[in-house]
């Protein structure tokens, strides 16, 4: 095959950030070789790390925003696309890499993690999901996801004398393994079904009807379950709560919101692209895996004292929604999903940014009693982590609700009215106990008055902006959701 | 009017704009004084806009009036879609109102973040305005859930010893309710071929399961907020907790929004349903009114007492509106804004009495008339109110129900009329211990009467229940298009098969 320079710009931007990841770790390991051992000038290429991870994501979004077109392109032979829903996609992964990076670092300053490798990781992190987006072969969707995660494990592992760290990293690590495993062996069925790992292809060959329905459900089950473990979806779940837990809040911070991009995009790839003609076979295990999520998330949630575990297992019940959304197997139901996982995204971001916030130097205020009685101390923090909170819990007016209306919406539309009504009664669980955060926030008393230390204006900002974009979103939902609409129409339509 | 800007659009912004403003410039509690100046300015300023409401309303019509229709969400077909018939229209006066009222009972008692209070009350009551006033189902159901909000602060903040399990348990319930609706509404949505507009809904004809079923969705979310017998237990709890500007809204305007809902979207969307389930409905508005009666009359807290009363006075208004006659549902309409003037005014006086002694039971106080003479003799007024002597407020919607009922069935209408010795036995039984009798105690014998600030609220109100009781033809003239275009609207079937 040869490779022509139109293939090449659609995957400029993938390019550009394989590039300057190598140049961040590369930069690392020259620039502080060669220099004295001074404070001042071991700060200096971590600053650089910082500042050229920040203008690789700028220059990757810029790219793409410039290049994105609308029209479906295929390249490198039908193993890479770029369509309207990657560029969406790409475009919310760098927005959630910038802010990931920005929140974090004075969290990494403190603990001495301002390294070369937390940026390096990052930004391979973000080529691997940008991989996965673009993906439109089984091979490439498969080879950005071990990008991704080889990159996870390491990020979780990052504080590398601390226990807890680097047993959450083992346990992702044996468990991520098993579920690629799974992924492989019924990816590994559906080609010897059809013999093509191409998804469009495959796609094709499903609709015209299988010999082998037994092979094809065996596939099927391997491939949804790979996935559920990916997305961190009921039965799936085990490993979010310790790895949200564990790992470094920085780190989680990162894995709780841009991979969920990623996640979807490789659920809307697999099962939209590659397997819509079995969505009869899929849609059931989804709704399973829903229902499950849903009831496991909220119901454990309630229980926990940490406020990071607390919010794993809100994510594991959001994912639960987000499934709702895919299982309809229709466009207004990905459309819905993929808003969904969007807003999701930027509250993620900004609850686990509201986290780093708050923790100082050798504190994490990570324990729920952390929060007891922020309005006094800090009436602003205090705020945004309610406006957050509720709208995580999807109440209007903010842009939560909307997430929850458009999953219900498309899943009454497509005759689904139970499902909707078990989705909304486990809503009401799942308000409890951000309430529950409400209530410490505002109701309990501080355990001590002193005032929130400053940390960096620019974290401070984007926070504040991060969480009036949630109210600003809810009051005028139109835009973001025209534009999933429209992605979804132009991908799929 | 502002250009481009409707009145309607007015009495739900300028109170969330007051609000957000004092948020912004009032967080220090060094300079309360301003921040109080402040909040009744905005108060007074959402109170004037509604006044063209009324000044301007045709009593003629039965169409939707100060209509403003903008695309909001075209993704959805969702619109900001604004518009007040007879039905709806006093209550966005009655909340305006009653804000003015808040602020000012808050006025000394709130020392403690005075700027999050009073923006929570404004902010609450613009969004109470939106949902009286939104004609679009998404944009009721946005406002009626984002007023929660306000009120779970204002409960939990600010409320007494108990407020956190009585704000969890106020916000849970009143959610439950709400979410079943929420899928009807989407329902609702595909039923009419992409619709969220209620007046379409109004139109849609519907079988008689898919009714039903709606019916229980829409009944879940009013009867909560109504609330109506078995699904009150969260008022009292919340009412006692609430500070007392929280109970003052609660019971003159969120319950109002339950039976609101009734008259907007159970009787008109699923009329056949409603019909058939009329007993349903009448049965728990009587168990309401005797039972809840009977539990009022044990009660030794002040608060919960009038709160009992409440569920009590509010079966009058489900009753009013499930027999399905102008009588009744006009007198159930007259009620609640009777009810919105009493029942407030007596959690004020409550709040009066709490301000003083920190106490709401019943057993530590008498002989109050000896020390307060001005202000037993407005809680004499608010109490026979409550009892339902003619020439006060409370008189007018009661005796409208009863006469209402008695047309479709006399011992319905002898169950109702219970609540007129019940009524009179808890309220007035109150009143003889707390206010009469020898002065109980040291501290009831220190009592201060009350300053200008307590008798110009009480005064106000005083005005409007005698006024309503005397003379109530303006609000029913008001509301008569109305409700006998929904009376027509709703004797006729829009069964499919």
């Amino acid at each position: 095959m040869i490779l022509s320079m139109p293939d090449l710009l659609s995957a400029a931007p993938e390019m550009l950030v394989l590039v300057m990841a190598c140049v961040v770790l590369m930069f690392e390991a020259y620039a502080v070789r060669g220099q004295a051992d001074t404070a001042a000038a071991v700060a200096r290429p971590r600053v650089a790390g910082y500042v050229l991870t920040l203008a690789t994501l700028l220059a990757a979004a810029g790219l793409t925003a410039f290049t994105a077109s609308g029209v479906t392109a295929t390249a490198f032979s039908g193993m890479f696309v770029d369509d309207a829903l990657a560029d969406l996609l790409k475009l919310m992964t760098y927005f959630a890499g910038i802010a990931a990076a920005i929140y974090s670092r004075q969290y990494l300053a403190d603990r001495a993690l301002m390294r070369g490798e937390y940026f390096a990781l990052l930004l391979f992190a973000v080529l691997g999901m940008m991989v996965m987006i673009s993906a439109s072969h089984l091979l490439t969707l498969y080879l950005g996801l071990e990008l991704l995660s080889l990159a996870l494990y390491a990020m979780v592992a990052l504080r590398r004398d601390d226990a807890v760290a680097v047993e959450a990293a083992m346990k992702y690590f044996v468990l991520g393994a098993l579920a690629s495993g799974l992924l492989l062996y019924g990816m590994s069925m559906l080609y010897g079904l059809t013999g093509t790992l191409e998804l469009g292809k495959m796609a094709a060959i499903l609709a015209g009807g299988v010999d082998e329905p037994v092979v094809l459900a065996f596939g099927l089950v391997f491939v949804v379950a790979g996935l559920g473990f990916k997305l961190g979806a009921a039965p799936f779940h085990m490993w979010v709560p310790d790895i949200y837990h564990g790992a470094p809040t920085a780190v989680t911070l990162f894995i709780g919101s841009a991979p969920k991009l990623a996640a979807f995009a490789f659920v809307i790839r697999l099962l939209a692209d590659g397997l819509q003609p079995a969505h009869g076979d899929w849609q059931q295990m989804l709704a399973v895996m829903a229902v499950l999520s849903l009831a496991v998330g909220n119901l454990a949630a309630i229980m926990q004292t940490n406020i990071k575990r607390m919010l794993a297992y809100s994510t594991i019940a959001h994912m639960g929604f987000l499934l709702l959304g895919v299982m309809t197997g229709e466009v207004n139901g990905y459309s819905a999903a993929l808003f969904y996982v969007v807003t999701y995204v930027i509250m993620s971001l900004g609850a686990f940014g509201l986290i780093l916030h708050l923790a100082r130097a050798g504190f994490e205020a990570d324990a729920l009693d952390d929060y007891k009685g922020l309005n006094r101390r800090a009436p602003w923090l205090a705020a945004l982590m309610a406006i957050l909170m509720l709208s995580m819990a999807g109440l209007p007016p903010f842009v939560g609700f909307y997430a929850k209306l458009t999953v219900l919406q498309a899943l009454v539309g497509a005759g689904w009215i139970w499902l909707a009504v078990v989705a909304v009664l486990f809503s009401l669980v799942g308000a409890y106990y951000y309430l529950r955060v409400v209530k410490r926030l505002y109701f309990d008393t501080p355990h001590s008055l002193e005032p929130v230390t400053a940390t960096p204006g620019d974290a401070r900002m984007l926070l504040s902006v991060n969480g009036l974009a949630v109210l600003a979103l809810g009051l005028l939902p139109q835009p973001l959701l025209s534009l999933c609409l429209q992605a979804m129409r132009l991908t799929y339509g | 009017m502002l250009e481009g800007i409707g009145i309607l659009s007015l009495t739900i912004w300028v109170p969330i704009v007051a609000g957000v403003l004092l948020l912004v410039l009032g967080s220090d509690d060094r300079r309360a004084d301003g921040t109080r100046a402040l909040a009744l300015i905005g108060a007074l300023l959402g109170f004037a806009v509604a006044i063209p409401l009324w000044t301007g309303f045709d009593k003629t019509t039965s169409a939707m009036q100060f209509v403003e229709r903008t695309a909001w969400i075209p993704a959805f077909n969702i619109h900001y879609h604004l518009g007040v018939d007879g039905i709806s229209m006093p209550f966005v006066l009655l909340n305006s109102f009653t804000t003015v009222l808040v602020v000012l009972a808050g006025w000394v008692v709130i020392r403690e973040k005075v700027a999050q209070y009073m923006a929570a009350f404004l902010i609450q009551s613009g969004l109470l305005n939106g949902v009286f006033a939104a004609l679009d189902g998404v944009l009721f159901y946005v406002f009626f859930e984002a007023m929660l909000i306000p009120l779970y602060l204002i409960i939990g903040v600010w409320g007494g010893p108990n407020r956190v399990y009585a704000a969890i348990k106020f916000f849970l319930y009143t959610l439950l309710g709400s979410l079943l609706m929420l899928v009807a509404v989407l329902y609702l949505y595909f039923e009419s071929g992409g619709s969220f507009d209620i007046l379409a809904w109004h139109r849609l004809p519907l079988s008689m399961a898919a009714q039903v079923l709606l019916f229980v969705a829409f009944f879940f979310a009013f009867a909560v907020k109504v609330p109506m017998w078995p699904v009150h237990t969260w008022l009292p709890d919340a009412h006692t907790e609430a500070p007392t500007g929280g109970s003052v809204v609660l019971a003159a305007i969120t319950l109002k929004v339950g039976a609101y809902g009734f008259v907007r979207f159970v009787l008109p969307i699923v009329p056949d349903a409603a019909h058939e389930l009329a007993w349903l409905m009448v049965t728990l508005s009587l168990v309401a009114i005797v039972y809840i009666g009977l539990v009022a009359l044990v009660q030794s807290d002040m608060k919960r007492l009038i709160a009992y009363s409440s569920i009590a006075h509010m079966g009058f208004v489900t009753l009013g509106f499930f027999i399905f006659n102008p009588l009744g549902i006009e007198g159930g309409l007259v009620q609640m804004v009777s009810h919105g003037f009493v029942s407030g005014a007596l959690f004020l006086c409550v709040g009066v009495l709490y301000d003083r002694l920190h106490s709401r039971q019943i057993a530590d106080y008498g002989g109050v008339v000896n020390t307060m003479p001005k202000f037993a003799a407005f809680m004499m007024l608010f109490a026979m109110a409550n009892a339902g002597l003619p020439g006060t407020s409370g008189f007018i919607g009661e005796f409208m129900v009863i006469l209402g009922t008695v047309e479709v069935n006399f011992w319905w209408a002898l169950a109702a009329g219970l609540t007129l010795i019940f009524g009179a036995a808890y309220t007035l039984w109150m009143y003889k211990r707390v206010i009469f009798g020898p002065v109980a105690n040291p501290q009831v014998a220190a009592l201060k009467d009350i300053d200008g600030r307590e008798f110009l609220i009480l005064a106000l109100l005083a005005v409007c229940v005698l006024a309503l009781g005397v003379y109530p033809l303006p609000l029913t003239e008001v509301m008569h298009a109305s409700v006998n275009h929904l009376l027509e609207h709703v004797s006729h079937s829009k069964l499919v098969y």
